[in-house]
């Protein structure tokens, strides 16, 4: 038997991959696109967890919703990237430099 | 199952919101672009007729609907209110600056109600699931207003930056989410704030954490607000204007609910994040706000340190520390309105005004927008009599109220290094000379807009408790 220990474990590990992604990946913006999906889906893991082994059902509508919230946000998000390669003809992360932030 | 369709009519304005912005999109599909006003005057002619709607609906105590997910109250009305006038305000301002750069496009109304409906329903949330959809539309609607201008390579980068930020914070916030929801096993509210005694306190402050984190994100504030300033640099102003000043009045519902209603019995554990946010965002923003060239920067950084203002009442827990917080929202957003509703009026085709240097010698170019714009940074500055100066001052009281009197005294003693900068700016515009003397052009409803806008801050400086007791009366 699996306990809910470890899914939280799983989950736990693969949301610090991918901000260590965000963070440390200076290269490219489509990988830091996949970091963001991957964070949602650890979320995921979280909330059909706890949904599991509490025996209630909202956990697991909830993640529907972040499913289908994630699919408009990728989107959007190749959208801007289209955009943005169309001015800039790069998606190097480095180089969105022009805005001192 | 029953189903009685007199359920819906404390949703009625976001059923409302969304009708509209539908029959916007269809109707601007069938105009030639010439016909493009159209779509600008039925989008402002429905905000008007919905606001018209909010003020009839009748609305007593607390209702809710949707099994739990949805409430209508007295401090939702009000600030859907708000979220309305701000909202019919941005859409007036810009539109001469959308048609200037051709801009002028059905989308942008369209985008602007969706992001509209976003809020409403964020400040009617009372669960996380309907929370968290609404701060989504809001923030997928916003992601695409930054990024308008497509042939603007400072505006595509801008977006993408707002985007990866926006994105991550909505992650921590789910993370935080599902570790409350593990704790207590509700998604309301109200069950939640039940749930939170019994519940194991580790992994609720956990997800408190975490929840924080990315309201902070959302906010802006320090250290979450790299993203404020290249946002409100890079994007369009009309679009600038629209972020600057609406989203406040909703990310303070958020923070209200979450916190509030949500987590209330977690209190004195995010009364302890929200006063280092709190100090943090008034001193960097503060101090950064004097080194910028770039007026968007500057008042980005000014939203930051008012932010840092609003937590001040928020985190004081108590009835006059919310509603003061609520004053200090509204106000914030009918005032940073104004002052960008200024820029957009300087500003004419091929020329951006966003240096601090374009607002020189404005007072010899036109005596009566200078003006206004003076109540704009005097109000900022918090200089009575205009009503920045009751705002801040409602917010000390409830930080004084609750015995942090240090914290009222970081707060004044960083408003007064802002004040400097507000000033700069009237100086600039009093004192020096103009470099060009091209006249103001712009729509006599622009002008007129920027002249209710101003003396609004007036009115309201003169006559403070019209508006805070509407703020006081939903905290009861």
């Amino acid at each position: 038997m699996i306990a809910l220990s470890d899914y939280l474990i799983v989950g736990a590990i693969l949301f610090s991959l991918s901000v260590a992604g965000i963070f440390l990946n200076r290269k490219n913006l489509l990988i830091l696109l996949m970091c963001v999906e991957l964070m949602l889906l650890a979320v995921n893991m979280n909330f059909i967890a706890f949904s599991h082994f509490r025996g209630d059902l909202a956990g697991q509508i909830f993640v529907f919703f972040i499913l289908t919230v994630a699919a408009a946000e990728a989107a959007i998000g190749l959208a801007i990237l289209v955009v943005l390669f169309r001015n800039r003809r790069t998606i190097d992360v480095e180089e969105l430099d022009t805005l001192k932030g | 199952m029953n189903f009685d369709i007199t359920t819906l009519i404390p949703v009625l304005p976001e059923i409302y919101l969304l009708t509209l912005a539908s029959v916007v999109l269809l109707v601007d599909i069938m105009l030639r672009d010439d016909q493009r006003l159209l779509t600008y005057i039925l989008a402002q002619a429905g905000l008007a007729a919905g606001l018209v709607l909010l003020l009839v609906l009748p609305g007593e105590g607390k209702t809710v609907v949707f099994s739990g997910h949805y409430v209508r109250d007295a401090m939702g009305d009000v600030l859907k209110i708000a979220l309305f006038v701000t909202a019919f305000g941005a859409f007036l301002y810009s539109k001469d600056y959308l048609r200037a750069r051709k801009l002028f496009k059905g989308e942008f109304y369209v985008l602007g109600l969706l992001a509209l409906l976003g809020m409403s329903v964020m400040i009617s949330a009372n669960s996380f699931l309907s929370l968290y959809l609404g701060l989504e539309l809001l923030a997928l609607s916003l992601y695409a207003m930054v990024a308008f201008d497509r042939d603007s390579p400072a505006g595509s980068e801008a977006a993408m930056k707002y985007f990866i930020l926006g994105a991550v914070a909505s992650g921590m916030l789910l993370y935080g989410i599902s570790m409350i929801y593990g704790a207590t096993g509700s998604l309301i509210f109200g069950e939640v704030s039940k749930g939170v005694a019994q519940a194991d306190r580790l992994v609720l402050v956990f997800g408190l954490v975490f929840v924080v984190i990315g309201l902070a994100f959302k906010l802006g504030a320090v250290p979450f607000h790299m993203w404020v300033p290249d946002v409100y640099e890079g994007s369009p102003t009309a679009t600038t204007l629209f972020i600057g000043s609406i989203p406040k009045i909703a990310a303070f519902a958020m923070a209200m609910r979450l916190l509030v209603d949500g987590l209330g019995g977690l209190h004195e554990d995010w009364q302890g994040m929200l006063i280092i946010l709190a100090v943090l965002s008034m001193a960097v923003g503060n101090v950064f706000a004097l080194a910028q060239g770039n007026i968007k920067r500057m008042l980005a950084y000014s939203t930051i340190s008012h932010v840092g203002f609003l937590m001040l009442g928020v985190l004081s827990g108590t009835p006059s520390g919310y509603s003061s917080a609520m004053f200090y929202a509204i106000v914030y957003a009918i005032m940073a309105l104004g002052a960008f509703g200024i820029l957009i009026l300087l500003s004419r085709e091929g020329f951006e005004a966003d240096r601090l240097l374009d607002l020189k010698g404005l007072n010899q170019r036109s005596p009566w927008f200078a003006a206004m714009m003076m109540l704009f940074m005097f109000s900022m500055a918090g200089v009575p009599p205009t009503v920045g100066f009751f705002a801040k001052l409602f917010v000390l009281q409830a930080v004084v109220g609750v015995n942090l009197t240090w914290l009222a005294l970081v707060a004044v003693f960083f408003s007064i290094i802002g004040a400097f900068y507000y000033l700069r700016i009237v100086k600039l515009m009093y004192f020096d000379k103009p470099d060009s003397d091209v006249a103001l052009e712009a729509g006599w409803d622009t002008k007129l807009g920027l002249s209710v806008n101003g003396l609004a801050m007036l009115y309201f400086g003169m006559f403070p408790a019209s508006l805070l007791s509407v703020c006081q009366v939903t905290f009861g």
